[in-house]
């Protein structure tokens, strides 16, 4: 209702960009969140937000980074708050990460901290305003958990990009996450390697219109 | 052997939405693997992923969650139109939602037209690989 409310005023008063808005990261694990984030925090602050890492839930807690300013091509100014999020899953076992080498009490604390981390994740749906949902454009995009991302974000009238990063492995299709999502925007990006990221910037703007 | 739970929408109609999730989470825990008639709202569904979280133990490990919305399914506009209106009078009943614990459902590959289920007994009955060919020189 007060996301109603909110886009109907907007209309009225709307004559560019929000400013100070809490553009959140959202997606399953491993689709490269904080990659990006680290990349946007690089390329405009000149520091890291966080570690990323190839096994799964290495982001466990909301990690936000404020004030970021990107620079459009015309000169203007975007300000946001950047909110990295855990990766949500509906299942964690720590049997997985003793797989990928992990003794065993680490592998169960980190299981453990993985689901507040998802908890929390969801909690913060209500806290966002504009939301990037990240996911990796080599995984079957067709999965309840990026389904029920988007849909709790469009019950709650959040404007949505969908970044498709990893863009630069040989087995991605960004068509893919276009079908599986026709409604929505996609937009292909390689967060590790800055692939297409001078025009991500630009959507940014688009985005923060919205 | 695997037991599967079929549940009609009348069941948990009258449930407040946390009711709903209790009850599907607990026939998930009894290592059934639920078939609800119709669909949870939006908000359920994060919540059901939410009180997952919070009831893994060293026993449970998570649920696998796939739901079939014929209005996602449509072929073309007027079919989709056709869903919307249906499903504007017949409320969640519409589709299928499938709850698995993830012990036994291991995967939920759902593509539009269907939904393939992988469990832990079939990953286990994998045929071995034969050995690879040597490579000619």
């Amino acid at each position: 209702m007060i996301g109603r409310l909110k886009a109907f005023f907007k209309q009225f008063w709307d004559f560019g960009p929000r400013q100070n808005f809490k553009l959140g990261l959202y997606g399953p694990p491993n689709s490269g969140k904080t990659t990006l984030a680290n990349k946007i925090c690089l390329d405009w602050l000149g520091e890291e937000m966080g570690t990323a890492s190839a096994i799964p839930h290495e982001t466990r807690e909301i990690n936000i980074k404020e004030q970021i300013t990107i620079k459009g091509k015309t000169g203007k100014e975007l300000v946001f708050n950047l909110v990295d999020t855990p990766g949500i899953a509906t299942k964690i076992d720590y049997e997985d990460f003793m797989k990928a080498g992990m003794p065993a009490s680490k592998a169960k604390k980190r299981a453990r901290e993985a689901t507040k981390g998802v908890i929390e994740s969801i909690k913060w749906l209500d806290q966002v305003d504009t939301v990037l949902v990240v996911l990796d454009c080599t995984e079957d995009p067709y999965s309840q958990v990026n389904v029920t991302i988007i849909g709790n974000l469009a019950a709650r009238n959040i404007p949505v990009l969908i970044v498709a990063n990893k863009i630069d492995l040989k087995k991605a299709s960004l068509r893919k996450i276009q079908s599986a999502f026709p409604q929505y925007e996609v937009f292909g990006i390689s967060a590790k390697y800055g692939k297409n990221m001078e025009a991500f910037y630009e959507k940014l703007f688009e985005l923060a219109a919205k | 052997m695997v037991t599967l739970h079929f549940v009609p929408y009348t069941e948990i109609e009258s449930l407040s939405g946390i009711g709903r999730i209790r009850k599907l989470l607990s026939l998930a825990k009894e290592n059934k693997i639920v078939l609800l008639q119709g669909r949870l709202r939006q908000e359920e569904e994060a919540e059901l992923i939410k009180t997952t979280m919070e009831e893994i133990n060293k026993e449970f490990k998570g649920i696998e969650l796939a739901v079939i919305n014929p209005s996602q399914t449509a072929k073309d506009g007027l079919q989709k139109l056709k869903y919307d209106v249906l499903g504007y009078f017949l409320g969640d009943t519409q589709g299928l939602t499938i709850i698995g614990p993830s012990s036994i459902v291991k995967k939920i590959k759902n593509d539009p037209d269907k939904i393939e289920l992988l469990t832990s007994e079939a990953q286990q009955a994998k045929v071995p690989r034969p050995k690879a060919l040597k490579k000619r020189k």
